[in-house]
């Protein structure tokens, strides 16, 4: 990936002309995505009613962020009394200094770690990596990711943009292993390489997918089994997890887990579906001897607080509305420069940091519908994009914007001078080749990508009268 | 030694402040009775199951056979122990990974009398237990509308032995075969209200990963093969 200097509307702009021009990566992603489709369209015609499952969805993640105290502070109380311990970090300095500093009083040395987005947010693995600690990635897509070095392209499929030859070829250059162009093979090498980091760790590091209130579990989702491996084997587990990510009762997740499966990946149910109630209890035969939750805020309270979008934080993350933007499919999940890609990203990651400087991306939208279409919990996620551009604009109104309706209206009250500038108008045309070569061009951003539009020689007034004094003399010559 | 429980106070405190507004419910839910959309509901959105055993078995057989998962009904443990055989001759394993329970047991008493075993206890070598060509263990439940095996750390011989050998091998009875997850929670409520096992699982078929191009590679982490021993 190209690296940046400047804003992040900047770093927006040049990797989406980059991405919108490189066919053979828009192919790959495509194809990927036209898979998807099928099988969600397959699975989502066996629900008996899924609008009616997708409306209870949305009314229990309503209900869970609406009390999400009570809740909260429910799972603690019953966490804790299985032998659990939560941390309640406000951000993410916060909880990478508990993780580090757990780590180095239970004396770690290895760190295996599942799939967490949470992970990624606040650069876990950076701060892990820099204090010493060998962390190793688990989830196959993370673990390519982790290789290539390169943050995940999709939050549900990391490494969708890679072709077979470049995985394999990165393996070939960071493990010595054999070319192949065969998806098993590749698979089978990194279960090799994997399956000995699971047995040496001592400490596993998983996010979550839901929090249960009423039983003081968490629930991990998963196809590959190394969350399980990640959870059971390491004598401390520590569990990273955002506070929205709440259901009151353990029951909620028959509706849930189908729910997620089909909107994420098209399946009737993820591989591994498992529910985590502590560290290991007395009678079971393994597990952590210690569960840490921590329970990250970085800023969710701010788009909690606000009633209009608290229903982003409905979210469970499933993808879908990557796997069906137009926009993502062109520009690609690593254009949007956030931990979370796609619209549902382009909604919340202004509230996490500062909309003024992520408000470009409301704009990376054709407002199509498709994403609020496609999510199994309801959310309006393009009306919310349109939220996201009012509330960035009355916050600042754009510089310039004033004095353009200013000189308009002072035009459009005076005819005369308004028949002057028709008349000047062409000019323009024959001037502005002139500023492409202008360093600062003020229309730079305009003509880069579309044309200049020429103003006719003659305008419609002038036209029209013509046409009508033609038409005056016309009749005048029949009547005599 | 503790390291504190961090900005809890904080946090809490500003999820109160923040929810002083409560946010408008833009997708209630059509059919829920008393305002809240009740688990006993569910049923009546998702995948349909049907009524009957038979058509609960049915259901599973067919996910089964989609999932990649090996189902085989065996008529008694003999039939069973023969199906274990051929597994392990096939597989040419030389140690196999059990835990306690009734019909483990039972089937670890006619297992290939070459065949090692390794009996799961606290404390076991984690090494030994990777280097197992399978993993046999009970579970709590079969789901029909999704195919999967429940287990738990207190049916399965803890957390891993389910996941980590490359071959799990589950012996379950019809009768703990359930409709859906919904009956499936309530049938684990019911069991465990003494208190949870701290790890429930619905395993539903062998690992998998579709992560190189979404093509379906089986084996990713966990095991590359889930067979089911079905008794009557």
């Amino acid at each position: 990936m190209t690296t940046h200097a400047g804003l992040p509307r900047h770093q927006f702009q040049q990797d989406a002309n980059l991405t919108a021009n490189d066919g053979p990566r828009r192919e790959a992603v495509r194809k990927a995505l036209g898979n998807y489709q099928t099988a969600r369209n397959r699975t989502g015609a066996t629900f008996t009613d899924w609008k009616s499952a997708r409306n209870a969805a949305a009314t229990i993640k309503h209900e869970a962020l609406n009390h999400l105290d009570r809740y909260l502070e429910e799972f603690e109380q019953k966490f804790t009394a299985r032998g659990g311990k939560v941390f309640w970090a406000s951000d993410s300095k916060q909880a990478r200094d508990y993780i580090l500093k757990l780590a180095k009083e239970k004396g770690v040395r290895s760190i295996v770690k599942s799939k967490a987005m949470t992970g990624e947010e606040i650069h876990l693995n950076e701060a892990l990596l820099e204090e010493g600690y060998g962390v190793v990635e688990s989830d196959l897509g993370e673990y390519i990711q982790q290789l290539k070095g390169e943050p995940p392209y999709h939050f549900v499929f990391p490494c969708m943009h890679l072709r077979r030859d470049e995985i394999s070829d990165l393996f070939h250059r960071e493990l010595g292993t054999a070319q192949t162009n065969s998806p098993e093979e590749l698979t089978m090498i990194a279960r090799r390489v994997l399956r000995r980091a699971y047995v040496e760790a001592d400490m596993g590091i998983s996010g979550a997918n839901f929090i249960v209130a009423d039983t003081g579990m968490i629930s991990i989702t998963e196809n590959e089994g190394n969350a399980r491996l990640t959870v059971g084997l390491p004598k401390i587990h520590v569990a990273l997890i955002g506070i929205e990510k709440m259901v009151p009762r353990l029951g909620d997740l028959a509706l849930f887990l189908p729910m997620l499966a089909t909107a994420g990946t098209g399946q009737h149910l993820t591989g591994y579906n498992s529910m985590y109630g502590g560290p290991r209890q007395p009678g079971e035969t393994d597990g952590p001897e210690e569960f840490h939750v921590v329970f990250l805020d970085n800023h969710r309270t701010r788009l909690l607080a606000d009633p209009e979008q608290r229903d982003a934080l409905h979210c469970i993350r499933c993808g879908a509305c990557l796997n069906v933007c137009p926009i993502f499919k062109n520009i690609g999940g690593h254009t949007y420069g956030t931990t979370y890609q796609g619209p549902i990203g382009s909604v919340i990651t202004p509230h996490f940091r500062g909309l003024q400087d992520w408000k470009h991306l409301s704009g990376a939208s054709s407002l199509c519908g498709a994403c609020t279409e496609t999510c199994p919990v309801g959310i309006d996620i393009h009306h919310h994009l349109l939220h996201n551009r009012r509330n960035a604009a009355a916050q600042k109104p754009a510089s310039g914007e004033g004095l353009l309706w200013k000189a308009f209206v002072f035009l459009m009250k005076r005819p005369a001078l308004y028949r002057l500038a028709t008349k000047f108008a062409p000019l323009g045309g024959l001037l502005q080749p002139l500023l492409e070569h202008v360093p600062f061009n003020p229309l730079h951003n305009w003509t880069e990508t579309r044309e200049f539009p020429q103003a006719p020689l003659r305008s419609f007034r002038d036209q029209f009268r013509a046409h009508q004094a033609a038409k005056t003399s016309q009749a005048k010559g029949g009547a005599r | 030694m503790s390291l504190g429980t961090g900005d809890r106070t904080a946090i809490l405190g500003r999820v109160k402040e923040a929810l002083r507004i409560e946010a408008p419910l833009k997708h209630p839910a059509e059919r829920s009775a008393g305002g809240e959309p009740t688990t006993a509901h569910f049923r009546e959105w998702l995948p349909p199951v049907g009524g009957s055993l038979d058509e609960r078995f049915e259901l599973f057989a067919r996910l089964s056979e989609t999932l990649k998962s090996e189902l085989h009904p065996c008529a008694d443990m003999a039939e069973a122990a023969v199906i274990l055989a051929g597994l392990a001759k096939e597989g040419n394993w030389k140690t196999v990974a059990l835990h306690r329970g009734d019909l483990i047991d039972a089937l670890a008493e006619v297992l290939p009398p070459e065949l090692e075993t390794m009996r799961l206890k606290p404390g076991y070598d984690k090494d030994q237990l990777e280097a197992c060509d399978a993993g046999i263990t009970e579970c709590d439940l079969l789901v029909a509308q999704t195919g999967s095996v429940c287990v738990t750390s207190k049916s399965a011989g803890g957390r891993v032995l389910s996941v980590l050998p490359p071959h799990h091998i589950v012996i379950a009875r019809r009768s703990q075969l359930v409709t859906d997850l919904t009956e499936a929670y309530a049938s684990l409520a019911a069991k465990y209200r003494d208190g949870y096992p701290s790890m429930i699982s619905f395993i539903t078929g062998p690992s998998r990963t579709g992560d190189i191009e979404r093509i379906l590679v089986l084996g990713a982490h966990g095991p590359k093969r889930l067979t089911i021993l079905l008794l009557p």
